[in-house]
């Protein structure tokens, strides 16, 4: 699966554990919108980390908040592939 | 309306003596109300003098409506108890018994019958004109609740004095000009800027809900201040929140980490030019700091520690994560030191006991709270390393994994759990969890049905920052000497 798809499977699930519909996943869309929170963006990072193996958010002291989920799977793309990861394939 | 400085002054009295300007308003998401009205009327429709004197319970939907009674009623009430918005209403019967509770004002009336309290006031978040202004006749007792243990409140007890000693000591006032001094004249306009913060055109928001002592010092502040306040609505969505700070100029602006890491990922962050940015009630780390000093490079950014058992302990400007090491043992108004690892805090501004609860001591024999706090000495600076007894904080709500285990635990297949603390760059810790089965499982799915399963009861039974975000199981949990779960900070 790709970065993109490993994101958007864990954001459904995460959806799903909630009894949450979400609207269309363009990436335009901003995160806060999608109908999750934020405790609930904080613990799609924690699977996020637990499926890829890494926490983009914690590399650096300077980060910048992705808002929509356009900036947010660039943000795990960019760091898949510092990994060393082809982020069209990491599980 | 002066007060001579050894009288007894209340918020209104101090609201009345400092109206330099008519222009002071509190701002909610759907009215607002000049200060200046405030102080000469009434949101609890002329009721105020049926309140003398009694332990008033302050039970609203919308903070706005606890914001002006609160003003009313402090220096009249002998005790003001303030609900947090989210206390689940089984806990509402212990307040009442712990506090005395004899009167309850409220915006919504249903669901108190089985109280048993006498008096109930209606306070629906208007003003209107009062025939008689009432005498401030005691030094009111103010009741902060923080959630415990078993899911129950702690109750503290805090005194105006206690509540506003950080304030009184000109810290905060301050904080604008001393950083723009250390700033070096980065805008260029120091001059002008100072004279606005030190005056009327400070407009202060915050993040947090002011029923919480983090926001209740802000309130404070912008009260006894001289400028305005623009409070968050129930449900309002932060985006609108971020919008109407901006177009109200909001000039210092508080929260916690988690709080502006959200604000961070709104769109509507750039709505707010705040040149004043205060968090508090989770670890900053650097992340945040830098985020934020990159995103409003006009702001001085401070971060404080502060809880309600301790009060405000100290601030820090140099925008650094962690504290100088110089602050503990050092002499002042607060004092610091370090014990057993965690951090201990003696001042003016400490909680003044446990409401009803006479066997429980908030200070040890020196005077100091222990915050339960862990800090570790790197160099020249402590950092934070979590809490003492495994408690967690999830986006500033506290989490005591002993409920969490006991929620889990109820799983048929579970034979013991333990909770711990998983740090988050989002709400700063998350809440994980150890599970050891009573078997092994039998067929490869089964692991996956039976994390699904325990969610679900974590989903009936626990409010949603206290579900694990992530379950593992392990063949073994570590059991320390004691025969407890070994809980590490």
């Amino acid at each position: 699966m790709s970065v993109k798809a490993t994101v958007i499977s864990e954001i459904q699930q995460i959806a799903d554990d909630n009894k949450k519909s979400l609207p269309p996943l363009a990436d335009d869309l901003v995160l806060l919108d999608s109908g999750l929170d934020s405790l609930a963006i904080a613990i799609l990072v924690a699977r996020l980390e637990e499926t890829l193996g890494f926490d983009p958010f914690t590399e650096s002291d300077d980060v910048a908040y992705p808002v929509t989920l356009g900036d947010f799977i660039r943000f795990y793309e960019h760091a898949a592939e510092s990994h060393g990861v082809d982020s069209r394939q990491v599980g | 309306m002066n007060t001579p400085p050894n009288r007894m002054a209340s918020i209104r009295d101090r609201l009345g003596s400092a109206l330099t300007s008519p222009e002071r308003f509190l701002w909610g998401a759907t009215a607002r109300v000049c200060l200046g009205h405030v102080s000469s009327g009434t949101s609890l429709g002329g009721r105020v003098g049926e309140l003398a004197g009694r332990s008033v319970l302050i039970v609203t939907r919308d903070q706005f409506a606890a914001a002006l009674a609160l003003i009313e009623l402090d220096g009249i009430a002998r005790r003001l108890i303030v609900c947090t918005p989210d206390l689940p209403s089984e806990h509402l019967p212990a307040v009442v018994a712990k506090a005395g509770v004899d009167a309850i004002v409220s915006d919504d009336d249903r669901g108190h019958d089985g109280l048993g309290v006498p008096l109930r006031v209606l306070c629906n978040g208007t003003v209107t004109p009062a025939e008689e202004t009432p005498v401030t006749s005691c030094r009111t007792e103010w009741v902060l609740l923080t959630s415990g243990t078993t899911g129950a409140p702690k109750m503290l007890v805090h005194t105006f004095a206690s509540l506003t000693a950080a304030i009184n000591s000109g810290q905060e006032g301050r904080d604008g000009q001393e950083r723009r001094d250390g700033q070096q004249g980065r805008d260029g306009q120091e001059g002008p800027e100072r004279q606005k913060l030190q005056g009327a055109d400070v407009v202060w928001g915050t993040f947090y809900d002011i029923r919480r002592y983090g926001g209740l010092q802000i309130f404070l502040r912008a009260v006894l201040g001289r400028g305005s306040f623009v409070l968050s609505g129930a449900g309002e969505a932060l985006g609108e929140y971020l919008v109407r700070l901006g177009a109200h100029g909001a000039t210092h602006v508080s929260g916690t980490p988690s709080h502006w890491r959200r604000a961070l990922m709104s769109p509507e962050a750039g709505a707010i030019a705040p040149s004043y940015i205060r968090l508090s009630g989770e670890i900053a780390d650097q992340g945040i700091l830098n985020a934020l000093r990159s995103f409003y490079p006009q702001a001085t950014i401070a971060h404080a520690f502060a809880s309600t058992e301790a009060g405000v302990g100290f601030e820090v400007h140099d925008g650094l994560e962690g504290f100088p090491a110089s602050m503990v043992g050092a002499p002042g108004d607060v004092q610091i030191n370090v014990a057993d690892g965690s951090l201990r805090i003696r001042s003016a501004r400490n909680a003044v006991r446990y409401a009803g609860e006479e066997h429980s001591t908030l200070t040890d024999a020196e005077g100091f709270v222990d915050t339960g706090d862990i800090v570790e000495r790197r160099g020249d600076r402590y950092y934070f390393l979590g809490r003492r007894n495994g408690i967690i904080n999830v986006g500033g709500l506290k989490v005591y994994p002993e409920e969490v285990e006991a929620a889990i635990n109820r799983h048929p297949a579970v034979r013991m759990s333990m909770v711990r603390s998983r740090r988050s760059p989002i709400t700063g810790s998350l809440v994980s969890a150890d599970v050891v089965l009573k078997a092994e499982p039998s067929a490869s799915g089964t692991i996956a049905d039976f994390t699904r399963e325990i969610l679900q009861i974590c989903h009936d039974s626990l409010a949603p920052h206290k579900i694990p975000a992530t379950i593992r199981f392990v063949p073994a949990l570590e059991i320390a000497e004691a025969g407890k779960l070994a809980r590490h900070a």
